[in-house]
């Protein structure tokens, strides 16, 4: 018998439809392409585009950039959320918006403030220049750019869900007298795991990916300061289209794999999550 | 006993020998279409360099938009020389960061320029649109894919090649000439950032019936995806010189200045201008350019000073903030 | 209960809460903080002022800066406010209806948040160029949709999409269904209950959800590089032009375009979060 709450079995159908071919659309045809036209010339070619030089070397560079990045971001992602949650103090919306800011700046953008401090032209360039230290167009600037652009990802995470926890737990362990980093590591860690692992996911899959901040301040030294993104764009102006859509593919399958993750975090640990989320 | 003398000898001597084998790196900072180019150029210099003072030189490069290039330069990319589309672009970097004197372009022999370049047209196969000249361009229907050049240094050569073009016919006219162009980038469906997006967008993409490119970009088309294209040369057009320089204040700190003055001799060298040749620039040196006589066909090339009285006042004139390529562009429908 | 160890009178006074560690954090915070994002933010909001108040106003009107931020911030528009047509649509499926495959499509609403830009770039452009697999059929019909604002329109409802659906389902999730059934026992009609009861219960998330895609991809660059005609006037998005007026040296014109972006975002995302905490005031 048919619920007044269920939509009728025609509403049904289309919404479905509609769902099913709008995210087809949108999502899986781009995805699609992209493995297709890595094989396109068969797997050999494909393969051979990966193990280039030049290719290892911007695998190696995205990996460096995101063990950097991400670590960062965590533990400055675990201490606002702390701070937020876990006292009361004037500012706080505004604090909160300030951390979500760099969601609102274009990448562009956030690779030209950068330019912009530690260029030559820019207000520490020339100081940086004399004492032969090199921030933008090598590695620090591209880290920071990068932190930059993922730095919300963690808090976003956990600000949400410790301001639902509230602080009745860790304030008991306090008055039985734990020390605060005690409290920290023994009661709040285990309440926000699951949390902290999205964030953390969410922000390694950004700070592999970055493309518009790191472009800007990389200098787009072959084989020296090209991320994968970057390297995607150099192949792809090489008339190396194949090659292009191989490292495309590499990245694609790191954001599948990241989304496999996430998916198996959430069915298996889904009453863990659910308790935590209605605590 | 002579045999162990002379082993030992040799052993010291090559011990000798590779432990004064330096390493040195430079930095190529070059414009968009040169990657095939400076692929083989660096593999030959280092083999010459090694031969020669027995170290081992890596070139690194950077590939980019001309203007994009310079301006990173400026803003601290490290270049030990840049080689890029225009003189222009050197100036200021000469100019804004002072990292080069004024006077640099005189340094090299020919304006420092070892090897030129022009613009041609690249067709579809069988040039369905029988595109021959310049007016052909602004027929009804047909679609010109070029850069933008306010990014791109190519495609400031083919907006000047354009003009020169109808400047010179019209008898001197600069209106004459503005319209034509203006005309030209009304036919213009995509602006993209670099020479070699443009490319891109025609070949791969198949975007437009025709491009306005680099004569290498266009050989360079032809061998990628042999019976897709066709080059066809316009009855005239543009000496484009992109120009090559040592940045002096850089290789003075990183003190690999004499790798990279010997490198751009080495432009200018038989063995780098075969190469240049090869990958279908056209070389200074006359006997090698006669080698490739049919890669490099005779149309009068106008120079730059000779139409626009230079860089500097070309590129205030047409693509500074406010210059006729902007004044094109005004919503003038 | 805190009351236990320390008056809470006095706690207050002394310190935000019972739990230690307040200055140590905050500390750390604001300083990660001012490092990462405000000091290099500062040298954005300080560039455009050399060239005085008028010179900033003139750098922003220029004909073809504001033809830019028209595509941008429109652009975002017209992406925001289909995602959120449609978004509403899948996050209703997606919660409240099983069909086969339904883990798959649940899962592959999060992939513009990990793909790359420039992968969904490149992937873009080559599905809607005239010889792609979208492009060629839909040029066949005279619809062009690589290198018009079209193109910038998919790509941007592809960067969205998530936001707007992510938003919404767990509110729908939490919505007990006692409120839809009392209507019906009460006589209305399906599109009724839907109308009078659902749909205000999830206004607030959708405008969360559409207000974030919007932000999102007003900025948006890696994704469009491939797919906009960049023609000025026409098809030119502002973050190409933060590029191109940095190639020709106008640092002061780059910082102008990029302010104006940063300002507009970010009283949007200041407005959402404001918007939220009254709701959450008034629950």
């Amino acid at each position: 018998m048919r619920r007044p709450t269920d939509d009728s079995l025609f509403t049904r159908g289309l919404l479905i439809a509609i769902t099913v071919g709008y995210i087809g659309l949108f999502l899986f045809l781009p995805l699609l392409t992209v493995f297709s036209s890595a094989l396109a010339k068969g797997l050999q070619v494909a393969l051979d585009a990966l193990r280039d030089p030049d290719a290892l070397s911007a695998v190696r560079l995205t990996l460096i950039v995101a063990a950097i990045a991400v670590p960062f971001n965590l533990a400055f992602g675990i201490c606002a959320a702390w701070v937020v949650s876990k006292y009361d103090f004037r500012g706080k919306s505004l604090l909160i918006s300030l951390i979500d800011l760099p969601f609102s700046v274009s990448p562009v953008v956030s690779g030209l403030i950068y330019v912009l401090m530690f260029g030559l032209q820019g207000w520490i360039g020339p100081w940086l220049r004399d004492h032969d230290i090199r921030i933008i167009f090598a590695l620090p600037g591209i880290v920071l750019a990068t932190i930059f652009v993922t730095f919300p990802f963690v808090a976003r995470e956990l600000i949400p869900l410790m301001t639902d926890q509230g602080r009745d737990e860790e304030e008991a362990a306090v008055s039985l007298g734990a020390s605060g980093f005690q409290t920290f590591l023994r009661v709040t860690l285990p309440n926000i795991k699951w949390a902290l692992l999205y964030g953390v996911l969410l922000c390694n899959a950004r700070a592999m990916g970055e493309f518009g901040a790191v472009s800007v301040v990389s200098g787009h030294i072959r084989g020296l300061t090209n991320t994968m993104p970057l390297h995607v764009e150099v192949l792809y102006n090489d008339y190396q289209y194949v090659g292009a859509f191989a490292v495309a593919s590499l990245l694609a399958l790191l954001a599948i794999v990241t989304l496999v993750l996430k998916s198996l975090l959430e069915w298996r640990f889904a009453d863990e999550i659910a308790a935590t989320h209605r605590h | 006993m002579k045999k162990i003398h002379a082993l030992v000898a040799a052993a010291v001597l090559f011990a000798a020998g590779s432990a004064q084998a330096a390493d040195v790196t430079l930095l190529n900072v070059s414009y968009d279409p040169t990657r095939e180019l400076y692929k083989n150029v660096n593999a030959a210099f280092a083999a010459e360099w090694k031969a020669k003072t027995g170290d081992n030189v890596t070139i690194n490069q950077s590939h980019g938009g001309s203007g994009a290039q310079a301006r990173a330069v400026i803003d601290g990319l490290d270049a030990d020389v840049v080689t890029l589309a225009l003189a222009y672009d050197i100036d200021a970097i000469a100019q804004k960061a002072q990292l080069l004197p004024a006077g640099w372009q005189k340094r090299l022999p020919d304006n420092s320029t070892p090897y030129t370049s022009t613009i041609v047209f690249l067709v579809r196969k069988g040039n369905p649109w029988k595109i021959k000249d310049w007016p052909d361009l602004v027929k009804p229907g047909i679609h010109v894919i070029t850069p933008n050049p306010k990014t791109s240094g190519g495609a400031r050569w083919a907006y000047l090649a354009a003009w020169a073009y109808a400047e010179k016919k019209a008898g001197g006219s600069k209106d004459a000439a503005k319209e034509f162009v203006r005309q030209i980038y009304a036919h213009v469906p995509v602006l993209d950032a670099g020479a070699r997006g443009a490319t891109t967008n025609f070949a791969q993409r198949g975007i437009g019936d025709v491009l306005l490119s680099w004569e290498n970009e266009a050989h360079l088309a032809l061998k990628e995806e042999p019976g897709k294209f066709d080059i066809v040369y316009p009855s005239n057009s543009i000496l484009a010189e992109p120009p090559v320089a040592v940045v002096d204040k850089n290789v003075d700190r990183h003190g690999t200045r004499k790798a990279a003055e010997a490198y751009l001799q080495f432009l200018y060298s038989k063995k780098g201008q075969e190469i240049e040749a090869q990958n279908f620039y056209r070389p200074r040196d006359a006997a090698i350019l006669a080698a490739h006589a049919r890669d490099f066909p005779n149309i009068p090339l106008y120079t730059i000073d000779d139409v626009f009285g230079g860089w500097t006042k070309a590129q205030a004139t047409h693509f500074a903030d406010g210059g006729v390529f902007d004044q094109i562009y005004k919503p003038s429908k | 209960m805190s009351s236990v160890a320390i008056p809470s009178r006095f706690a207050r006074l002394r310190n935000p809460s019972a739990l230690p560690g307040f200055g140590l954090t905050l500390g750390f915070t604001l300083f990660y903080l001012s490092a990462i994002v405000l000091l290099p933010l500062t040298a954005l909001l300080l560039k455009p002022w050399t060239m005085g108040w008028d010179g900033f106003v003139a750098a922003i009107t220029e004909p073809r800066v504001l033809a830019s931020l028209k595509l941008s911030f429109g652009g975002a528009a017209i992406a925001a406010l289909v995602n959120a047509v449609f978004g509403l649509i899948v996050a209703w499926a997606l919660t409240r209806y099983r069909f086969p495959g339904k883990r798959l499509f649940d899962a592959l609403v999060d992939l513009p948040f990990a793909l790359p830009t420039a992968v969904a770039g490149i992937a873009l452009s080559a599905l809607y160029a005239p010889n792609g697999w979208l492009g060629g059929p839909l040029s066949l019909l005279g619809v062009k949709i690589a290198f018009t604002p079209a193109g910038v329109i998919v790509a941007l409802i592809f960067i969205g999409l998530p936001f707007v659906v992510r938003t919404l389902q767990p509110v729908i999730a939490d919505m007990s269904e006692e409120a839809e059934e009392a209507a019906a026992t009460l006589g209305a009609t399906r599109w009724q209950t839907l109308r009078r009861v659902v749909l205000p219960a999830l206004t607030p998330a959708l405008v969360t959800g559409t207000g974030l895609a919007f932000a999102r991809a007003v900025g948006e660059y890696g994704s469009l590089i491939f797919i906009a005609g960049n023609l000025p006037m026409k098809s030119e998005i502002a973050p190409l032009l933060i590029i191109i007026k940095l190639q020709q040296y106008d640092y002061t014109g780059a910082a102008a375009i990029g302010l104006v972006m940063l300002a507009a975002s970010f009283v949007i995302i200041l407005a959402l979060n404001l918007f939220q905490s009254l709701l959450a005031a008034r629950r």
